[in-house]
């Protein structure tokens, strides 16, 4: 396979680079804040948790 | 009837009161709607002279010329039924070549259509070249039998 | 007509459960899709005969767009759920769903934008399949900041689940929009009953990329969801055990 040619994209390289690469954030920050979203709600969990004990004890 | 019986009715009536009245709204703008005017619509005085109008069609074949030491070009939109001559001095889209469809932004003067822009419009087709080479004889004997484009892009369906 | 079955499926520790046991498994799959497909599309797959190799966008355009549309009819099902059934996990699913449809939405109008500048020669029209599918984008928005403004999440559930119901007529809008009216978007190449407009060798990666932004859904959903369990679960004793 020619590299070059592949990365010009028959002249299109701009727009279908800039499609490819757009669609990467949005999906990589999409998973990012869905496991943030998941983890901080786990720890603030344990923590309300943690802190239950503590005043039964 | 239980309370989730009459929430379910609730739930039904929101999304069929909403959808029967967007239907009205919808109904009511839908020549606004329309994004352009097909050569036909305009033959027949449907588009307003006054001002800027949007025309949709194909791009006749053998009809495009460039003006010699401009950037003018000239062409004619068809949809098979009635034709419109444009003229247009600008840079042309990727995807404008004959038998395409193309929309044209501009201004009747006379018989001529004026365009201060054109954009052109593609199929739902998609194929490698080598597949559009071997359908293209049963292609244009299709088109020339039916008198109405195969795989272009169709224009404007009338007033609906 | 007994929906015991329904009401167990939707307690929150079974479903907290089930959904971080799927979870892994829909996105180690989505993951091995998306590459796939990425890579048969851009490398593999022919380029067109008309747009050349402009037309590789597809791949990510359209899976995109499908999904912001799929996205918005889990979420109106699940809010409508909701309302009936009165069941809160169902008004959690329809929340976890909102912040996903959107960021597919704007991914779908991005893309589009991007491609119809080179073939169009436009970045943007008014017609109505680029207006109804911005007018989405917005009804999430709405939806997220309309839930944002109460305090209370019962009052926020339910007024929320009812702007999701207003909103679904926008998505049979969306997809039929390219037939009921001139549009500058073409009609559908691959949802309409005969046989897709497309290539085989093109709509091959196209299935396997939207099988994987389905699956890759699926995964977010899942992680989000979990989310919003524990955050309403707060005080429950099963909490206790699970944390």
């Amino acid at each position: 396979m020619d590299l070059q040619k592949f990365f010009e994209m028959g002249g299109y390289a701009v727009y279908v680079w800039t499609s490819y690469g757009l669609t990467a954030l949005v999906l990589l920050w999409n998973w990012w804040a869905a496991r943030r979203s998941e983890a901080e709600a786990q720890t603030a969990a344990k923590r309300r948790n943690e802190l239950a004990l503590e005043r039964s004890s | 009837m239980t309370p989730r019986q009459k929430r379910m009715v609730t739930v039904v009536a929101i999304v069929a009161g909403v959808g029967i009245a967007t239907a009205f709204a919808l109904k009511a703008f839908n020549q606004n709607l329309l994004y352009y005017y097909s050569p036909t619509q305009v033959h027949a005085g449907e588009a307003p002279d006054s001002r800027s109008i949007r025309v949709g069609g194909l791009v006749e074949n053998g009809s495009l010329k460039r003006q010699p030491g401009s950037m003018e070009v000239t062409f004619v939109l068809t949809d098979y039924q009635q034709t419109v001559p444009v003229s247009y001095t600008g840079v042309l889209p990727d995807l404008f070549r004959e038998g395409q469809g193309v929309i044209a932004r501009g201004k009747m003067d006379g018989n001529r259509f004026v365009a201060e822009e054109v954009l052109a419009k593609h199929d739902e087709n998609y194929m490698p070249p080598e597949v559009a080479d071997s359908l293209k004889p049963h292609m244009d004997a299709a088109n020339s039998a039916a008198g109405a484009p195969a795989a272009a892009a169709t224009p404007a369906p009338g007033s609906t | 007509m007994s929906w015991t079955w329904f009401h167990k499926l939707a307690s929150p520790p079974h479903a907290y459960r089930i959904l971080g046991t799927i979870a892994p498994w829909f996105g180690w799959a989505s993951l091995a899709l998306i590459l796939l497909a990425t890579w048969w599309g851009l490398v593999k797959a022919p380029a067109d005969y008309q747009q050349g190799d402009g037309f590789r966008i597809l791949y990510v355009h359209a899976p995109s767009a499908w999904m912001s549309m799929f996205t918005y009819v889990v979420m109106a099902v699940a809010a409508g759920v909701g309302l009936i059934w009165r069941i809160k996990l169902a008004h959690a699913a329809a929340a976890a769903c909102a912040p996903i449809g959107a960021s597919f939405t704007f991914l779908a109008l991005a893309t589009g934008s991007i491609w119809g500048k080179p073939m169009w020669g436009t970045w943007w029209v008014w017609d109505a399949r680029l207006t109804s599918e911005l007018l989405l984008l917005f009804l999430y928005l709405g939806y997220m900041a309309l839930r944002a403004s109460f305090d209370d999440p019962q009052r926020a559930d339910r007024a929320s689940a009812v702007l999701a119901l207003v909103g679904v007529i926008n998505v049979p809008i969306i997809h039929y929009s390219v037939e009921w009216w001139s549009t500058l978007h073409q009609p559908a190449s691959v949802t309409k009953f005969d046989k897709p407009s497309i290539d085989l060798a093109m709509l091959i990666p196209l299935f396997i990329m939207i099988v994987g932004f389905q699956l890759y859904f699926g995964w977010a959903v899942s992680r989000r969801l979990r989310g919003e369990i524990l955050r309403r679960e707060r005080n429950a004793n099963w909490l206790k055990e699970a944390a």
